[in-house]
């Protein structure tokens, strides 16, 4: 015990139902509007009004283009899902952020840019990737609708406990290699679903150095390795983010909070259920090959064979894979031709991500067989963008940025890689068709994504810094 | 939505492949809809149709041979997306168990929260189970809640599954935890008290 995930669960704890999971208080509910619409018709069948409105918000992200985002949404059953969300907000008196409004985007980015994720919290979402709120120390994790309705019913959620797993990177990274490179790494030692069950703490001298956006892109990734959320102690870095959010305590407040979130980080003593190191010495950028997440390796290594203890079931589901991808055993994956290049996501599409790719493309230009969508997470992302001039950099290299949300990273709006193009994403997954029916995906870094936006195939970005 | 979970005696549907995500249960394009109604004919769509729209013969789901409201699969079944839809799409085609060595914990509460019962059996009775499907695809499986019993009926050989005592109250009496958290409404106030 006395794990910073411990501290936290216990300190929220509402009951503990005999033999079964415990009742636990949410501090924090995102809402987009895929996931969430049934839910707020349970709560009308129901006649129910929502307990604690002040603790939701809600953005629509899934279904909103990335162009024209003033005009009406021309696919009519998108448009419909994303006012059902604005009825719904205004109907259960919630906050929202609509299209166009200037704190939209994708709501695992506009939470934490807006103060309203904060360390201790717990925090759910009708979303897998909750989990990327827990680079700031806060329990987060992604919920199914009938929860969603549970959370907006009585601000409470039932749960069983997930056992607790420290993963420590010492170490520091080699230049070029990013917290995206961290996350496929672990994921492909882990397996896609190597960490179920259990919650995920990272430390260690790697994950300390990131900055926020790279432990968020981190902490995204944890649901990949089937983890139900990962989490880093909260330390200065994390304080100096929060501080002067628009909703992040002020003034004595402040003062206060802090002074409760020095007290969270797991102490000399916490026992994990599992504890693993690995060194960043040996990560190097890194592409997936395979159509899960787990399925990665270093882009200047060979695809690899299929283990050979592997069971039956386990071998057809890697030549499926395969097939799907059109990759072979023992071939170089470097060199191989993209056509499309996605930089975005609530894993890759902050401040930071759009940094890296412009600080590779600079004085190159895109090379005319790619298709780039470059979509930033947030509006207050693109205005971080133009602030520090990234715009013209990325501009002046032939590319175009995009209006906000989730854009190509599961193809719900026009953004969909066609049947058989092969895409460089720096989302969080390649499954088949993921973006798009029939679309291959190799997922990658945001240095990994503009190496192949200007090669025209998939590159060692060390060979370009 | 809310409906009583006994006993389940059938054939089996096999899909042998591990890792199935939820984005292969139910595509991102289907979940558009604002009910929870529907989704089964999109179920596996990418897997069972073709671009045109025309049925994949070999897909497990379209051939005759398979039928049955168990559905057999691989490990790590239903990772990835937190989509609910996927537990609705599995419903409504008419699957009423989902057998597998493990689940992704979030689809796990969804397929429960829909009173579909996701059965965890050990590496050797899956295999077991995979090869009596091939050999005789009208064998019976029989999944006992009450006794948290599977019993492969060609074989006989049975084992025990675990799930929740109080998920398990709920399936049997058809609760759901809305029910209960609502009851709790003191409990909830006193903590916000605190």
């Amino acid at each position: 015990m006395n794990t910073l995930f411990d501290k936290i669960w216990d300190s929220h704890v509402v009951a503990k139902v005999d033999d079964g999971p415990t009742q636990l208080y949410i501090d924090r509910h995102y809402c987009h509007e895929v996931t969430s619409p049934q839910a707020f018709d349970g709560l009308r069948r129901r006649g129910l009004k929502v307990f604690r409105p002040e603790r939701t918000y809600c953005s629509p992200d899934h279904n909103i283009p990335t162009v024209n985002q003033d005009k009406p949404i021309a696919d009519m059953v998108s448009r419909q899902q994303v006012e059902q969300l604005t009825k719904n907000a205004g109907e259960f008196g919630l906050t929202l952020f609509p299209l166009g409004h200037p704190r939209n985007g994708i709501i695992h980015v506009i939470g934490p840019e807006n103060g309203l994720t904060l360390p201790g919290y717990t925090i759910v979402c009708g979303d897998s990737h909750t989990s990327t709120h827990g680079a700031f120390g806060a329990v987060a994790f992604g919920i199914g609708t009938s929860e969603v309705e549970m959370v907006l019913a009585s601000q409470c959620i039932l749960q069983a406990k997930p056992k607790t797993m420290r993963i420590t990177v010492d170490g520091t990274l080699s230049p070029g290699v990013t917290a995206k490179d961290i996350a496929l790494y672990i994921i492909a030692k882990m397996t896609t679903g190597g960490a179920t069950g259990y919650f995920v703490e990272y430390a260690g001298e790697a994950i300390r150095a990131l900055s926020m956006e790279g432990r968020m892109t981190l902490c995204n990734m944890s649901i990949e390795m089937g983890a139900r959320g990962g989490l880093i102690a909260p330390d200065e870095v994390t304080f100096e983010y929060c501080k002067r959010r628009p909703y992040s305590p002020k003034g004595e407040e402040w003062e206060k909070a802090v002074a409760y979130w020095r007290t969270l980080p797991s102490g000399d003593d916490a026992v994990f259920d599992k504890e693993i190191r690995f060194d960043a010495a040996d990560i190097r950028p890194r592409v997936t090959y395979g159509t899960n997440p787990g399925m990665g390796i270093a882009v200047d290594e060979p695809v690899p064979d299929c283990p050979s203890e592997a069971d039956e079931q386990e071998k057809a589901s890697f030549e499926k894979s395969l097939a799907y991808m059109g990759f072979k055993s023992g071939n170089s994956i470097e060199g191989t031709k993209v056509d499309y290049v996605f930089l975005g996501s609530c894993t890759n599409g902050r401040l930071d991500d759009f940094r890296q790719f412009a600080s590779i493309v600079k004085g190159r230009k895109k090379h005319p067989e790619v298709t780039a969508w470059l979509v930033p997470g947030s509006w207050e992302v693109l205005n971080q963008v133009k602030e520090e001039g990234l715009d013209k950099i990325i501009e002046e290299a032939g590319f175009e940025i995009r209006q906000p949300g989730c854009s190509a990273c599961l193809a719900m709006n026009d953004d969909k890689v066609p049947a058989g193009c092969l895409a460089v994403s720096t989302s969080n997954r390649n499954f088949e068709g993921r973006q798009g029916p029939g679309a291959r995906t190799v997922l990658a870094s945001p240095l990994t994504a503009a190496a192949a936006a200007v090669t025209g195939v998939i590159t060692n970005p060390l060979n370009l810094i | 939505m809310k409906q009583k979970f006994n006993n389940v005696t059938s054939s089996c549907v096999p899909l042998p492949i591990e890792n199935i995500d939820t984005d292969q249960i139910i595509p991102a394009r289907f979940l558009k809809a604002t009910s929870r109604e529907g989704f089964g004919e999109n179920l596996f769509r990418d897997w069972r149709f073709d671009d045109k729209g025309n049925p994949i013969a070999s897909f497990p789901l379209n051939n005759p041979r398979y039928s049955g409201q168990i559905l057999v699969a691989g490990k790590n079944f239903g990772c990835g997306s937190s989509r609910e839809h996927a537990a609705w799409a599995i419903a409504d085609y008419g699957f009423r168990v989902v057998v597998s060595t493990f689940f992704a914990d979030i689809h796990k509460n969804n397929e429960l929260n829909n009173f579909v019962l996701p059965v965890v059996i050990s590496e050797p009775f899956l295999a077991s189970l995979f090869e009596t499907i091939e050999a005789n695809p009208k064998a019976q499986v029989s999944v006992d809640l009450p006794s948290q019993t599977i019993t492969n009926l060609a074989t006989g050989v049975s084992e025990h599954f675990d799930i929740n005592p109080y998920k398990k109250h709920c399936l049997l009496n058809g609760l759901d935890d809305i029910d209960y958290l609502l009851s709790n409404r003191d409990k909830i106030l006193e903590y916000e008290n605190k």
